[in-house]
């Protein structure tokens, strides 16, 4: 995608209070490593010459995904308009690592940045059609006004951060 | 005829509920209104998606039964279990089955079967929890809100927000109870964080996770839950048994249909862009299932390598459904996509949340569709007349549901006291005479006929006017017809604008005072509604005296009431027989040519909206293109060479605040009232409320007059400061005269040229 498809996702992100980078394959890991809380857990990334750092352990037990305090997932697609990114629901178990740390760290190809919803149904679409048929479109932080004000972080991760990898 | 306590026990519970309730849902409701707006405001294309969303419910309803077909076969493929519920108690049973399962071969060693829920009014309509319970299974509801509302052993009060009624202390106050905790409640967040442990508990130690659906796709067999906590998505992947329950409704055709309603749904809910979470989940889903608890908690979670056991049963509720898509009146109702805009827009909604307005399980202008079609009539009557018809929901609702014509509807069949489904004739091959003697009751019959009442008390004024405001006259109106005694009458003149007019020369006069202005070839017929013929004469005087100076002849005939009244109080017949009628009166001047100029906007939206549903649709679409709003006419007048010089005008920025009337503001015609009042020299300032509360025959009502000086004070409080304050309709008028204790004539009184 363009730089500028790039940049209004940034700055859709920024408006919803996630922060995020854009760096090439190479530097993943290593910025990646910077931006969990520890202790992480994540799922693999299947971005070539990208992968998780050390501290952050991959295939998780569930007693090590409840004390986790980050969770790093890859995500299918992104959607600038609204700073969307796309999880899909796999076996390595990227929908409970990405929703049930408190910091939810998403990892996505450049080139997987779409312009807006219109754009991101399509991906979706293709995804289905790929059998990839359950997916969710995570934006911003989990947030309630329940309890008599907003209030960050409730079921969900209430920061999140996004690794945009420039060169994929 | 109700009977004079019921009056006053209505009055007094909706009091208590203004006082209590009110004061924390009117906040809320209405900046949840107001960020709605503003985000359909960002979308460029709302109509077009509006419409489309519209059309995928109504193709989705038409084919209902093939596509309940087609679901099943998509999720049996896949590897759930579909079940179609009748009723509430098959449903109930059929869940509670699904955990005795589930619990019997589960991984969980405590002794009773648990249940974690995420939000879904489906499951509050058929009461799933109370029946779980009575099996002895533990149910946890994990949306904060819905939490809140278990613990306090309350129902919903809004569809979305089904705790807005309770203040940040109250809910601190009702977990302190329950819970007994060791940290204080100061904040939103700290609440919060309890809520957060203590359902994460929950949730990681379930049996089952159950949530509703905001859509389901048949095609694929995909459920999409919308939400902003997270919570639905844990609910429904941690334990490896998920339940998902939807009325029939939630089905559309495939993925492609889905695309609207996502960028709608938030937009219209919270007047977000999008919600946090858009799960479009196909189960059983490939994710590992969780086990927190035992031997597997310390197995990685892919051990089982790509083996989810996972268990999905999806439950289609119909529980009155399919008779509501027979329905002619009520199908409309099964396109709502529940997302509760209907109750932000709503003043009174707004003044008593949706333990006033709501019935058995549903709140709010669409809750009558519901409660009338799955509860039956009687759980609708009990707030049906709580809408007033302002039609402020319309252009709220994404799948452009008419809700006042269903409240109308439902209105009609509560009077007669018959059973709903046999009605179908009420709107085409209506009985002229369908009214009397049909058990409507003896107040909506007088306000549904008030041209009549209107007729007598101005021939006999002023000793009408007297006699109605004497203190034994008005306690028998109370008595009888309940009119709140505390309520200004309206005050009658002797002389009538067709009178005065005929008076003046009638239209041959008319023709040569119009001369002395521009000449426009152009004619108007001017409507005498109730209100500008005998009481606001001032304002038929002032429209005819600027018509004439724009060059533009008048004539004033007696006309027939436009059936507004009627329709008001849910008489649809009668309201038919009146357009009928008054469209037969037309017919010979929009066939000369002549323009048909409305002063009171509920007349015009009769004529614009509901008469679509009463008169044959090329009669409907020569009075609709050919009626106008007085303010609208004359700007077309100005916008065509008229000489704005023939008008009142003021020095250029002289401050006048205006308040559009509900109607008005629907049609789109707020705005041709600020160009002329701008043109002539004005600075209007409009108001943001939606509704003055007084709603035509409304504020008159001895169970409704708070409610609607409630509404009335807040619309009054945005004008105190305003020196000079215009209002378009009567009603506004009267409500803001009484509050405001001066003069609110009609924009066209200042504007008129003075003679
Ligand atoms: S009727 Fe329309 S506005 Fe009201 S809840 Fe349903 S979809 Fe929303």
């Amino acid at each position: 995608m363009t730089t500028d498809t790039i940049g209004r996702f940034e700055r859709s992100l920024a408006a919803l209070e996630v922060t995020s980078e854009v760096v090439p394959a190479s530097a993943a890991s290593e910025r990646i490593g910077t931006a969990v809380d520890d202790p992480a857990v994540g799922t693999a990334l299947p971005f070539e010459g990208a992968s998780l750092p050390d501290a952050v352990t991959a295939e998780p037990t569930p007693a090590e995904l409840e004390n986790a305090a980050t969770g790093v997932t890859p995500a299918s697609f992104a959607v600038a308009e609204h700073g969307t990114v796309a999880i899909a629901s796999s076996e390595r178990g990227d929908e409970p690592v990405s929703l049930y740390p408190d910091r939810h760290v998403a990892v996505v190809a450049g080139s997987d940045v779409v312009a807006d919803l219109g754009d991101g149904f399509d991906r979706l679409l293709e995804g289905f059609s790929d059998g990839r048929e359950s997916v969710v479109f995570a934006t911003g932080r989990s947030a309630t006004a329940d309890m008599g004000g907003l209030v960050h972080g409730v079921h969900g991760p209430g920061e999140g951060h996004v690794v945009v990898l420039e060169d994929r | 005829m109700a009977s004079d306590p019921s009056r006053g026990e209505t009055a007094e519970r909706l009091r208590h509920l203004l006082e209590t309730e009110g004061e924390i849902v009117r906040p809320r409701a209405s900046e949840d209104n107001a960020r709605r707006e503003a985000a359909y405001d960002e979308l460029a294309d709302l109509e077009t998606l509006r419409t489309e969303a519209r059309a995928i419910k109504e193709e989705a309803i038409e084919r209902l039964p093939e596509l309940i077909q087609t679901v099943r076969t998509a999720v049996e493929e896949n590897g759930g279990t579909v079940y179609v519920a009748d009723d509430a108690a098959d449903a109930n049973a059929y869940v509670a089955d699904v955990v005795d399962v589930a619990e019997a071969d589960g991984r969980s060693d405590h002794d009773r079967p648990s249940v974690v829920k995420s939000k879904s009014m489906t499951t509050e309509e058929i009461d799933l929890n109370d029946a779980l319970e009575r099996e002895g299974v533990d149910v946890y509801e994990t949306d904060l809100g819905e939490w809140v509302i278990q613990v306090a052993d309350e129902s919903p009060s809004h569809i979305v927000g089904p705790a807005m009624h309770l203040s940040r202390e109250r809910i601190a106050e009702l977990l302190r109870e329950e819970f007994d905790p060791d940290v204080e409640f100061e904040t939103a967040a700290d609440l919060t964080a309890f809520a957060r442990d203590y359902l994460g508990e929950r949730i990681r130690e379930a049996d089952v996770g159950i949530t509703g659906a905001n859509f389901v796709v048949a095609d694929s067999g995909t459920i999409t839950l919308v939400t902003n906590e997270g919570n639905a998505r844990k609910c429904a992947v941690t334990p490896d048994t998920h339940v998902a329950v939807a009325g029939i409704e939630k089905l559309i055709p495939s993925m492609e249909d889905l695309e609207p309603f996502v960028n709608l749904i938030a937009r219209s809910a919270t007047g977000q862009p999008i919600s946090q979470y858009v799960t479009m989940l196909t189960p059983p889903t490939p994710s590992p299932t969780l086990e927190f608890d035992g031997p597997d908690a310390d197995e990685p979670i892919t051990a089982s390598d790509g083996e989810s056991d996972r268990e999905f049963h999806l439950v289609l509720l119909d529980n009155g459904r399919t008779a509501m898509r027979e329905d002619d009146q009520l199908r409309e109702t099964l396109y709502c996509i529940r997302c509760g805009a209907c109750s932000n827009a709503c003043v009174n909604f707004q003044s008593v949340g949706g333990h006033g307005f709501g019935g058995e399980t549903y709140s709010g202008g669409i809750a009558t569709g519901w409660e009338a079609g799955l509860h039956g009539q009687d759980a609708a009557a009990e707030f049906n007349d709580l809408c007033t018809g302002c039609t402020r929901c319309v252009d709220a609702c994404p799948v452009e549901i008419d809700i006042p014509w269903i409240n109308t509807v439902v209105r009609d069949r509560i009077n007669r006291g018959k059973d709903p489904g046999t009605y179908d004739f009420l709107v085409d091959g209506l009985t002229p005479d369908a009214e009397s003697g049909s058990g409507v009751p003896l107040d909506k019959r007088f306000f549904g006929n008030v041209g009549t009442v209107a007729k007598l008390a101005s021939a006999t004024a002023p000793l009408s006017n007297w006699l109605a405001g004497t203190g034994p006259v008005r306690a028998l109106l109370e008595r009888t017809i309940g009119i709140d005694r505390r309520r200004d009458l309206p005050v009658f003149q002797r002389q009538s604008l067709v009178d005065w007019f005929e008076a003046n020369g009638g239209a041959e006069a008319s023709r040569r005072r119009a001369r002395v202005g521009t000449a426009l070839e152009r004619e108007a017929v001017l409507y005498p509604d109730v209100y500008t013929n005998y009481v606001d004469v001032a304002r038929g005087k002032a429209t005819v005296r600027t018509l004439e100076a724009l060059g533009v002849p008048v004539s004033v005939p007696s006309l027939p009431e436009s059936g507004r009244a009627a329709l008001s109080q849910g008489m649809i017949a009668t309201a038919d027989r009146r357009a009928s009628e008054l469209y037969g009166e037309l017919a010979a001047d929009i066939d000369a040519g002549r323009d048909v100029v409305v002063i009171e906007p509920s007349d015009l939206a009769a004529f614009r909206r509901e008469y679509e549903r009463l008169l044959p649709e090329a009669s409907f679409e020569r009075l609709r293109s050919n009626s106008y709003e007085i303010c609208e006419y004359v700007y077309g007048l100005l916008e065509n060479g008229a000489d704005v010089g023939a008008l009142s005008t003021a020095d250029g920025d002289e401050p006048i605040a205006y308040h559009s009337h509900c109607q008005q503001r629907t049609l789109d015609l707020e705005a041709p009232t600020t160009a002329v009042l701008e043109r002539c020299g004005y600075t209007p300032e409009t108001t943001g409320s939606e509704c003055c509360g007084m709603a035509g025959s409304f504020g008159y009502k001895r169970e409704y007059y708070d409610v609607s000086v409630d509404a009335g004070e807040q619309l009054a409080e945005e004008l105190e400061g305003s020196e000079r304050v215009v209002a378009s309709g009567t009603s506004c008028s009267d409500q803001l005269e009484t509050l405001l204790e001066r003069p609110v004539p009609h924009p066209i009184e200042v504007l008129g040229p003075d003679r």
